[in-house]
């Protein structure tokens, strides 16, 4: 045959293998095989749960060593897109998925709570030596940029010991999706019209304009705060505790001054589990009772109801179910609370409802 | 030598052609894929997308504009800071420097090049950005602070150092191409203008002339590169979508805001506003980078590789 009906054939292979080898989304797991001894598990999703799910892998490695389980922070909007992608084996999110959220998914994808913690304010102010008192609507008008300054008269009446430079206030916020900017803006909304109107309740908040700077992850924050004086970031317990930074006392609903801890995110949940809905989607911001920290939140991992991977499917729901009973152990010391009693019951019977190739995975 | 090729010969350039057909496609295919994907926005918004300057996923609105505005700004600053000192460099190397001098120099330079971006980022968020907040910029802002790229709030992240750290990491690119486009420059100038009288410095200028569209390309060359430039810009930028004429307010550039929402854009118009600016660099890009290799070729092919 001629050289050019020879090319011309090659291109048209080539063009061929090239069509069918990116063609559309594959569904099954995409993250390697299950098959001998070992099994590989991958988590994606919340920075906010980073510390505690990695202290979770890596005992349960220790107990089960053919469990290779490990857990990539990319963000809960990343983490939610992960499962409906299926690019990662269970998503982790610290807002739940939205209505739009969960019916753009191919499939149903069931959420566990398996740890509860606190978004604290935190701050860098060299001469504050305690810890400050922040009442809701003093934190919104600092992030709506209509407190400037630290020595603002209102944070000043909250305030009145404190060595409050008159320097300018920068607040440090989430430019990823983020839910840890979902709790924090949904405890906001609560509180004040304002926000609710200019922010709402989000993953992605914006700011009105010339106030504050983006930074990503909860790491991204707290490195900002940390190095840039007279910033103010939103972060979990744990990761302000790490880097020696305060947390602020926030009002809750009782009107007292609460400092954010383990206790006081139990005593927030344990109100609001009376009206937990059946598929355990909730915010339990804004608690009552006199202890509540009112900025709590529920970190879930997500999964499909119908797991397609039968060597797969025991070890992550073996994995959740460790996670959520002997694993809420390791919950205090890093800051995090664990899940109450009758929590755990609800869970239990999530786990129990998953199954593979329509039988329960465990029984 | 045989006339005709062999089956081997044909079979070697038929598989040549075909590495080289699938990287036209590849980059065909991205183009209409993209294009295809970012159709939800492009429907949407149509041409007011370029000039919308509100970026709310909250709410579902989309505009371009900030992000346009963070890449122009801060890749034309790297390239103000950068291409004196690119040139000042290259045109000591090649014209001034003895040769053990310049050797380890150029070696140096090059090394710029090596560095990892996340790593000039890491150095740009723990040296340079608490430089700039307690010296540069304080003292930018006090005696400048009359104009209106000084004033605004210094905190050290923001579109200045953006700029500073871009111009770093384009400066080896600048400086290699510009050294490359001097040599290309044939010793007969050079003998040309000594022999009329000319000084160094002269004969300096009579060669840079000759160079000119050389480095001209590699200044745009070295801008594609700024434009593009994502880890270590998202780091000290400061990640705002906001357009202001201070430039220590914090911005954003297109790369930037890919690299920290992409993966966690769901649905329709959000993740198309995305892709549709990708596809605007992807498309600035392309065509800089054109006109760059084409300039430079062009010096290459006038003056010749091999010397006059």
């Amino acid at each position: 045959m001629g050289t050019r009906t020879f090319y011309f054939l090659a291109l048209m292979l080539t063009t061929a293998f090239t069509l069918v080898g990116c063609s559309g989304q594959k569904i099954g797991n995409a993250t390697g095989d299950s098959s001998g001894g070992s099994v590989r598990l991958q988590g994606s999703g919340s920075t906010f749960v980073k510390p505690v799910m990695d202290k979770w892998m890596s005992e349960y490695g220790r107990a089960h060593p053919n469990v290779k389980a490990d857990y990539q922070s990319t963000g809960s909007g990343a983490g939610i897109k992960a499962i409906q992608s299926q690019t990662a084996d269970f998503g982790a999110t610290d807002a739940a998925m939205t209505e739009d959220e969960m019916k753009q998914s191919p499939a149903e994808i069931v959420h566990i709570p398996v740890v509860l913690g606190a978004v604290v304010l935190t701050y860098n102010l060299e001469a504050v030596k305690e810890p400050l008192k922040l009442a809701p609507d003093v934190i919104a008008d600092i992030y709506l940029g209509k407190i400037k300054k630290w020595d603002d008269p209102r944070i000043k009446a909250d305030n009145p010991t404190a060595a409050l430079p008159s320097t300018d206030i920068t607040p440090v916020y989430r430019s990823d999706g983020s839910g840890t900017s979902d709790v924090f803006t949904d405890f906001l909304s609560k509180l004040n019209p304002e926000w609710k109107e200019k922010v709402g309740r989000t993953k992605n908040p914006q700011l009105p304009a010339g106030v504050g700077m983006g930074a990503k992850g909860n790491e991204g924050v707290m490195g900002q705060v940390k190095q840039t004086p007279n910033t103010i970031g939103y972060v979990e317990l744990t990761f302000a505790k790490a880097n020696n930074l305060p947390a602020a006392l926030v009002k809750n609903s009782a009107g007292t001054f609460v400092e954010p801890s383990p206790e006081t995110v139990t005593a927030a949940a344990s109100g609001m589990l009376a009206n937990a809905p059946a598929d355990l989607r909730m915010q339990i911001t804004n608690a009552g009772g006199a202890n509540s920290y009112p900025i709590s939140g529920i970190v879930y991992t997500l999964i499909y109801k119908e797991q397609k991977d039968a060597g797969k499917a025991k070890p992550m729901v073996d994995f959740l179910w460790w996670a959520t009973h002997e694993g809420q152990a390791f919950t205090k010391d890093l800051h995090y609370s664990p899940i109450p009693a009758d929590l755990v019951k609800k869970v239990e019977e999530k786990l129990l409802s998953i199954t593979v190739g329509g039988k329960p995975v465990r029984q | 030598m045989a006339q005709a090729s062999g089956i081997g010969d044909k079979l070697f350039r038929s598989v040549l052609f075909i590495a080289a057909a699938v990287v036209l496609i590849i980059v065909g295919g991205m183009i209409a894929m993209m294009f295809y994907n970012s159709l939800p926005s492009i429907q949407r918004f149509g041409l007011s997308f370029l000039t919308g300057s509100e970026w709310n996923p909250a709410m579902d609105k989309y505009g371009a504009l900030p992000f346009v505005y963070g890449t122009v700004v801060s890749s034309l600053m790297a390239l103000l800071i950068s291409v004196p000192i690119s040139l000042g460099v290259a045109v000591y190397l090649t014209e001034q420097a003895p040769g053990r001098v310049a050797r380890p120099i150029a070696f140096l330079v090059e090394l710029l090049a090596a560095i990892p971006s996340v790593v000039y980022g890491l150095w740009g968020i723990f040296v340079l950005a608490p430089f700039i907040r307690e010296y540069l910029g304080a003292f930018l802002q006090e005696y400048l602070g009359f104009l209106p790229f000084f004033q605004g709030r210094l905190t050290g992240i923001g579109m200045l150092t953006g700029g500073i750290i871009l111009a770093i990491m384009i400066t080896p690119i600048i400086t290699a191409v510009v050294r490359d486009v001097l040599e290309a420059v044939p010793t007969t100038q050079r003998e040309a203008a000594l022999a009329l009288g000319a000084t160094k410095w002269e004969t300096t200028q009579v060669v840079l002339v000759n160079a000119v569209p050389g480095i001209a390309g590699a200044v745009v060359l070295g801008l594609g590169r700024a434009i593009g430039e994502t880890m270590a810009v998202t780091m000290v930028i400061g990640n705002t979508p906001q357009i202001s004429m201070s430039l220590f307010e914090p911005a954003y550039t297109i790369a930037s805001v890919l690299a920290s929402n992409f993966a966690d854009a769901t649905g329709g118009v959000y993740l198309g506003a995305l892709i549709e600016i990708g596809l605007i660099l992807f498309l600035v890009t392309f065509v800089v980078n054109a006109i760059a290799k084409l300039l430079v070729i062009g010096v290459r092919r006038r003056e010749g590789t091999v010397g006059g």
